[in-house]
């Protein structure tokens, strides 16, 4: 009598902690695809590189083209523009990471770092404040200026000045042939 | 003053319903002998138009959603022909998008209403935090409401709006970029984003009406606070709330929809920037970038922060404040009308806003037309008000300052001393 008073309420309690437990692994299962399917899709994902020869960009000129749906932009940066951004310390920069999606993420933010061939800058034309798109040589330091908020980027594409909190992103890419790249 | 029910069905049916749905029962007691202070003023009438503005919102949005397409290459054009084709497609989108400001209007009479005569205090604690709810609900559903016609101002705001969230990457790296393009579906502003925010747009007016069902509940149990702030004491202090307030509220809701008409059919571009007659593109930043006026004050203070964490942080706080304040307040006294130093506060806070909304809607760099002042150090000492006025003011003043006496009962301070003593028996 005694073992079945004391196996009666454990045999329900079991019940009743594994229903639960089952309920609320099913709902959070259940959630996922919810919460999922707001993330870019399998159509979104696979528009995810584009092809662009760079042999009609003149120097000092910037082109821009679309690649998933945001700006990049493909800039031929003069002796001049190339040399400024040389000589300006890492140390004194406000984002010191090089944002290079061609190199590790401790990379520093030495021009170097920011371009592959020094000649060509190619960036993600989003301002890192707020997604605005920034014009192309204006502001102080002869790089970008956002319209929106003020930011100012050097000719390197590294934040200066302004509320934005780092450089313009450099998207993965590589050189097919002398002329021709491949973002994404 | 809730509880106890006065309805006695008059018929055979409203009998037998009343003892299988007491429907009638409710519209009854909290529509028609409902308890109301007797001194309520035109101030106290904007609940009522709220209620009509939304119904108006929902009504002109469900026919809009018939017509309108939310697809980005479809979006705009979709605009244009509710705007020239539809039959009173004009009038219906005019009605819509103007309805939405003088929803915004109605509503920030209503919370300055709310904030000068205390009525968040104990017991309407529940009330009050239930109005925060309803108008941060009506802040997502304008932003994603503005973003449907995807002109460049739409495409713009939820660029820049949702981008808010990529702050986070400050805190957790990669999270706040995850977040966004989570938002997003995509790694941009694009297709998938406008049809969610259409999706959600007609959503959400419906969760509006469900928290304002809880707001009106949770009014109806404590009862109106009222002008004096002071509690009701008894039956001589109330009228019914029909006819007597059904018929004030009809009458300055009709004042207030004049208003609104005159708007509609002479003025309806006057609150709209030209940019979003522009269809959206995603690779030209408009010069400038602006919301709706109803939420230029918190424009400001982001841009006044020139940190991009902080800006958020300071731009979502300002509206999680008002949820304190009815524990941040420590004065005892309800109604301002008693409280000489929080009274001039009040005002202040009221330019302090205006003063915000004006700064917002001009570059962070502007400088006061005329005079070569910047207005950067304004934006960010109104911010300062702005929180100050919650979080610093309010809890010192009700240690610090002397309330003037507060009269015994409503019914003495309206119609006399003499009526206390003629309803004294019947209490």
């Amino acid at each position: 009598m005694a073992t079945t008073t004391a196996a009666e309420p454990t045999r329900r309690d079991f019940l009743y902690i594994a229903t639960g437990a089952a309920g609320a692994i099913g709902v959070a299962l259940t959630a996922w695809p919810f919460l999922d399917q707001m993330n870019p899709s399998a159509s979104v994902l696979a528009l995810s590189s584009v092809e662009f020869d760079l042999s009609p960009v003149q120097e000092g000129q910037q082109v821009t083209i679309m690649w998933r749906g945001k700006p990049v932009f493909v800039r031929r940066r003069t002796q001049k523009e190339i040399a400024e951004a040389r000589a300006v310390p890492v140390s004194s920069l406000p984002d010191q990471l090089a944002r290079n999606a061609n190199l590790p993420d401790t990379a520093q933010a030495t021009d170097q770092d920011r371009t592959i061939k020094p000649e060509w800058l190619i960036l993600i034309g989003i301002c890192t404040h707020l997604g605005c798109i920034p014009l192309d040589h204006q502001g102080d330091f002869g790089g970008y200026l956002c319209p929106c908020h003020g930011s100012q980027y050097d000719t390197a594409g590294r934040i200066r000045r302004g509320p934005a909190p780092e450089n313009l992103y450099v998207p993965p890419y590589s050189f097919l042939g002398p002329t021709k790249i491949k973002i994404g | 003053m809730a509880g106890q029910s006065t309805y006695v069905p008059k018929t055979g049916f409203t009998r037998w319903l009343d003892e299988r749905l007491p429907i009638l029962r409710l519209a009854n007691d909290t529509m028609t002998t409902f308890p109301t202070p007797r001194n309520l003023n035109f101030w106290y009438s904007f609940g009522g138009i709220l209620t009509f503005m939304l119904a108006i919102q929902i009504v002109t949005g469900i026919v809009l959603a018939m017509h309108y397409v939310p697809n980005s290459t479809l979006a705009f054009d979709s605009v244009e022909n509710i705007m020239r084709d539809v039959n009173y497609g004009w009038l219906l989108r005019y009605m819509h998008s103007n309805g939405a400001s003088f929803f915004f209007l109605a509503v920030y009479i209503h919370i300055f209403r709310g904030l000068y005569y205390g009525s968040y205090k104990a017991p309407r604690e529940v009330l009050w935090i239930l109005g925060v709810i309803i108008y941060v609900l009506m802040i997502a559903t304008a932003f994603l409401g503005y973003v449907l016609p995807w002109g460049q101002m739409s495409f713009w705001a939820a660029t820049v709006i949702t981008n808010l969230f990529s702050s986070i990457d400050q805190l957790v790296p990669h999270a706040g970029t995850a977040i966004t393009q989570w938002l997003w579906g995509g790694f941009a502003v694009g297709d998938p984003t406008l049809n969610r925010f259409f999706s959600l747009h007609y959503l959400l007016p419906f969760i509006i009406a469900g928290v304002v069902v809880l707001h009106i509940w949770a009014l109806h149990v404590p009862g109106n606070n009222n002008p004096l702030g002071i509690d009701v004491k008894g039956p001589q202090d109330t009228v019914p709330f029909h006819p007597y307030y059904t018929v004030k509220d009809a009458f300055y809701l009709s004042l207030f929809v004049i208003l609104y008409a005159i708007v509609v059919f002479y003025l309806p571009n006057m609150l709209v920037e030209p940019d979003n007659y522009v269809p959206a593109n995603p690779l030209v930043t408009p010069p400038e970038i602006v919301p709706e006026w109803y939420l230029l004050p918190f424009y400001a203070m982001l841009r006044s922060i020139p940190q991009k964490l902080i800006g958020v942080i300071v731009l979502f706080g300002a509206l999680a404040v008002p949820l304190f304040v009815p524990w941040l307040d420590t004065s005892r006294v309800r109604s301002m009308r008693f409280r000489p130093l929080a009274k001039q506060f009040f005002w202040a806070l009221v330019i302090d806003c205006i003063l915000l909304g004006y700064l917002g809607a001009h570059r962070p760099d502007a400088v006061f037309p005329g005079t070569g002042i910047p207005m950067l150090p304004f934006a960010r000492l109104g911010t300062a008000y702005y929180y100050a006025y919650f979080l610093v003011i309010l809890p010192l003043l009700g240690l610090l300052e002397t309330p003037r006496p507060l009269p015994a009962t409503i019914a003495t301070s309206v119609i006399g001393s003499g009526v206390e003593q003629v309803n004294a028996p019947a209490e």
